[in-house]
This record gives C-alpha cells, structure tokens and sequence, in this order.
C-alpha cells in the first residue's frame, strides 16, 4: 500500500477532494460542486471522534435554495473540523480546495485510497457531464 | 428497459433567449425553466430588491373568462360574469372597478383552497363582460377544467398561456417601463392598462411576488420578445430565475400554492381571510363557506405564521415544529434570506402557539435547532399604492 508522505489530493465522483498526507485526510468539496451548488449559507460538520464508512452522510452544505449531504470519501474517524465555516460558510465558495475545507480524517484503510480519482482522472470525469 | 417515461417538458417563447442569457434550467410546472443565471441566486434576489429583476412567468396560466352572449354592455355585463366567477371564489368580483385586480382563492366545497389566482376587471365599456385571470402554473389544467364545467353555456374561457408574461419587479422598474408604457407609472397596486406595442395590444399590470413595486406584462411573442430583449439591455435589468423568485416571495410573506397552500387549506388556516370580502361573508355564498365563516368567528385550529430560525441553519418544507417534546407544526417553506441575512420560513402551527415571539424548536436532520414565530412579511412590503 502506497503511503503518501507528501500531501497528495484525490477526488470522488460526488465532487469531493480528499488530501492524503501520511495517515491524515483533508476532505472538501471542489470548485465544480461549489460551483453547481450557488451561494452557500450554511454548513453542518461531523462531530469530532465520529467515525464513517465511505458513502456515509458526513456533513451536510446549504445554498440558499437546497440542502445536499456531503458523503464520507474512506473509511475514517473524524479529528478535526473547520470551524471557521459555521460563521462564514460562504468560504467554501470562496476558497473551496483551501480555506473552505470541511474536516480531517484519520484514515482506517489506506487501501480505499485506490478507488479514488487522481486529478487527472477527475477532470476527465467532469468533462463528461 | 426503464418504466419511467421522462415527462414531456414544454417550453416558453423566453426559453432561447434565457439560454442566451446562460441560465441554468430546471423542470419547473412542467416546463423547462432557469432556476438561475450566472449571476447567481443571492446576487439575482438583491438585485431585485435594488433595482429591477426580470422574471419569465409564461409558464403560468393567464387567461380570459367571457360572457358566452358575447362582450360590451358595461357595468351589467361585469355583473354578470361577476355572479358567475363568484360562485368558484370567495372575493368580492362584483364591486371590483375597470382597470383593477384582485387576490383571490379557488375553492372545494370543504373550502380548501384548490389555486390562489388574481382576477382583473378590464377597462372599457366594450371589455366588459369580461375578465382577466393568471392562475398558477402547476393548477391552471385543473383550474381552467373547473371554470369550463361550472360555466359551461354561460361564459367562455380563451388561454393566454401561448403568449409572453414576464414580471420587472424591483425599485427601478418603474423608470424601465415608464419609457416602453408612457403612463404605466401612474398605475397603482393591483391595477391594469391595456397598451398597443407595434399594433399589439399587451396588458401591463402593476403587481407581482416579490413584494417589490413592479409590473407584469401579458404580450404576444412576437411584439414581446423584442420587448423583453430590448428591456434587458437596459443596465437597471438583469434576468432573474425561480431561486431567487422564491427567496423574494418568502422574505415578503407570500404563499407557494402546492407548498404552502393546498386542497385541504382554508384561506382562514392560510391567514387568507382577507381575500374575503364583507360582502361576500355576510352573504356566505361561496364553496366551503360553513367551514370558512365558522373558523372566522371561532378561530382555526391551525394558521400559517412566519418562523424564524435563531441560528444559521435554514429549516426546509417539512420541517417539524416543536415545543418541548409536543409537536405543534411543520414548516411549508423554508430557506435563507439574502436581504434579512438570515434563514427564514413560513409554516402551520397550532393557533394557542401562533402569537409572534413563541418560542419553539425546529427539528433539522434530528436536532432541535431553536426559532420563533415572526410576524410576516419578513422584509416590508414596497408597493405603490
């Protein structure tokens, strides 16, 4: 199983990114879903110390017309979660892929990280739709 | 092989040029409509409320009712389809003057409400006898197949939905049209002219569901698409969809009929009652009006209020409303509110817990979030009147 000792993004068919770096990873959403998604007013986090299975509802981002789930990417338990975006959620507008991350995960199966896209990948997914 | 047949979905004649516009569409009352332009919702809603939103509404169902004897004859052929229009809703058509528009309801005999519609007495001796009515979009086959069966013989219904409406809502609108519609500035709320525009005739109204001043126009496409073209190249306009429509028409208190007003609905429960007019109440003429006049005098069990949530996450239709471990209602319309900053719903409660400033909680994804009743509407109505 690779490990990845420099911060390495990934990306899910849901439009999520996911930076692995050693047995950490950072989970978001990218540009295009911001993007699909409008203005966003609200964002509920996962609980620290919560765990989840990849396709599990992990947080959920509101625009101003429709709620959507975020969907855990891996298996892992939560350790850390972006605070800063309960008082300003438009930041994942703004800055999706840095400042608008939604939490970090301690990964339980490395492996997994072979189901995800790698940049290239995911930009030739989103230029299918 | 999938069994799903996906719907047929029609189209305005405003379609292409919403497409030039680069709006994203959306299946909407069976039509393909733009849900938004690049521009984006929160920016397309303050927009209108700064200065003057352009908004397709051709999907809806605008149409003419006519004494089947033929039109003319003045204040006794108003009368006449009056009496007879009367018979479906509660309001007062009769009193209504040349040139002046009404909210009204559509009734079941339970006096649940079937569409809310607004119907214009025309101007002119040689119009009357006849009236203009736009019911909802969704609603206008059931309600145009209900006007056919309660009138037939006596009044003949002709479809505008052919044609272009569109709304210009907005601070600013009326500097737009004032320069398309010389004179239209002097309308006031709930009010009509007729208008020629390249020898077409097209109707402009003062009204509209954003709580904003500003007008609705009904005009056949090939003088309307020009129209609408030409408005839009005026820097005071921007082209604004169904997102945006529906944060302006919650943040003013305004019902989404299929969301907040439905079939088993009394327009007392839906805060409507004013929709009824003395006469019409004293007379208790109209479908439902045992239930309707009893829950006048001795209150409904249920009403519709404003709800507002104390934190930031929006509460949406369906959301269950609580008081300790009592539910007390659920919200029929709930989002976030661009000019208030913050969300904002509407929704039925249980009367004895409808006074503004109860304190309740909103269950959202299984966590009581905590709110209170509003007065609505959430931001002040602007209309000319």
């Amino acid at each position: 199983m690779t490990r990845y000792t420099q911060p390495t993004t990934f990306y899910t068919k849901d439009h999520e990114w996911v930076t692995v770096h050693n047995d950490l990873a950072t989970v978001g959403i990218t540009h295009y879903a911001e993007n699909a998604l409008g203005d966003i007013v609200f964002v509920e986090l996962p609980e620290i110390g919560k765990e989840f299975a990849p396709g599990d509802d992990m947080a959920v981002v509101e625009s101003v017309k429709a709620a959507s789930d975020v969907y855990a990417p891996i298996h892992g338990k939560v350790v850390e979660v972006n605070e800063a975006l309960t008082d300003k959620p438009e930041t994942v507008n703004e800055s999706p892929t840095e400042n608008g991350w939604f939490c970090i995960l301690q990964i339980k199966d490395g492996a997994e990280i072979a189901d995800l896209m790698d940049e290239a990948a995911y930009k030739a997914y989103c230029d299918t739709l | 092989m999938s069994d799903t047949q996906a719907e047929i979905l029609k189209t305005t004649p405003l379609f292409e040029l919403h497409l030039e516009c680069g709006a994203k569409v959306v299946p909407f009352a069976g039509y393909e409509m733009p849900v938004q332009f690049p521009m984006g919702v929160m920016e397309e809603h303050n927009w209108t409320r700064e200065h003057a939103g352009l908004f397709d509404v051709s999907h809806m169902g605008p149409c003419f009712l006519s004494l089947e004897e033929g039109i003319g004859g003045g204040d006794e052929a108003h009368a006449k389809i009056a009496a007879m229009i009367e018979e479906l809703v509660p309001s007062d058509i009769a009193s209504l003057k040349q040139g002046q528009a009404r909210l009204t309801v559509l009734l079941n005999e339970d006096g649940g409400i079937l569409d809310d519609l607004i119907i214009t007495r025309p101007i002119g001796d040689d119009a009357q006898g006849s009236l203009y009515i736009v019911v909802n979009g969704a609603m206008k086959e059931q309600d145009w197949a209900i006007f056919e069966k309660a009138l037939a013989g006596r009044a003949v219904l002709t479809r505008a939905d052919d044609r272009i409406l569109f709304a210009l809502q907005g601070p600013e609108a009326v500097d737009v049209m004032k320069d398309f519609f010389p004179g239209c500035e002097e309308l006031s709320f709930m009010h009509h002219m007729p208008f020629e525009l390249n020898g077409t005739r097209c109707i402009v109204s003062r009204c509209g569901y954003t709580g904003e001043d500003g007008f609705e126009v009904l005009v056949k496409p090939e003088a309307g698409l020009p129209l609408v073209k030409e408005m839009l190249t005026d820097e005071r306009v921007k082209p604004i969809g169904l997102g945006a429509r529906d944060s302006l028409r919650l943040e003013a208190g305004l019902c989404l009929y299929g969301h907040d007003l439905d079939p088993a609905t009394s327009p007392i429960e839906a805060d409507l009652g004013w929709v009824i007019q003395k006469r019409r109440r004293d007379a208790g003429d109209f479908p439902g009006a045992d239930r309707i006049l009893r829950e006048r005098s001795e209150g409904p069990a249920r009403k519709r209020v404003g709800i507002k949530p104390l934190e930031r996450a929006p509460a949406r239709e369906g959301t269950e409303i609580f008081i300790g471990d009592e539910k007390v209602g659920v919200v029929t319309s709930g989002g976030f509110g661009p000019s208030v900053g913050h969300p904002v719903a509407m929704g039925y409660i249980a009367t004895a817990h409808a006074a503004p400033g109860t304190e309740v909680q909103l269950m959202v994804r299984g966590k009581a979030r905590p709110a209170v009743v509003a007065d609505l509407p959430f931001v002040p109505h602007n209309y000319k009147r």
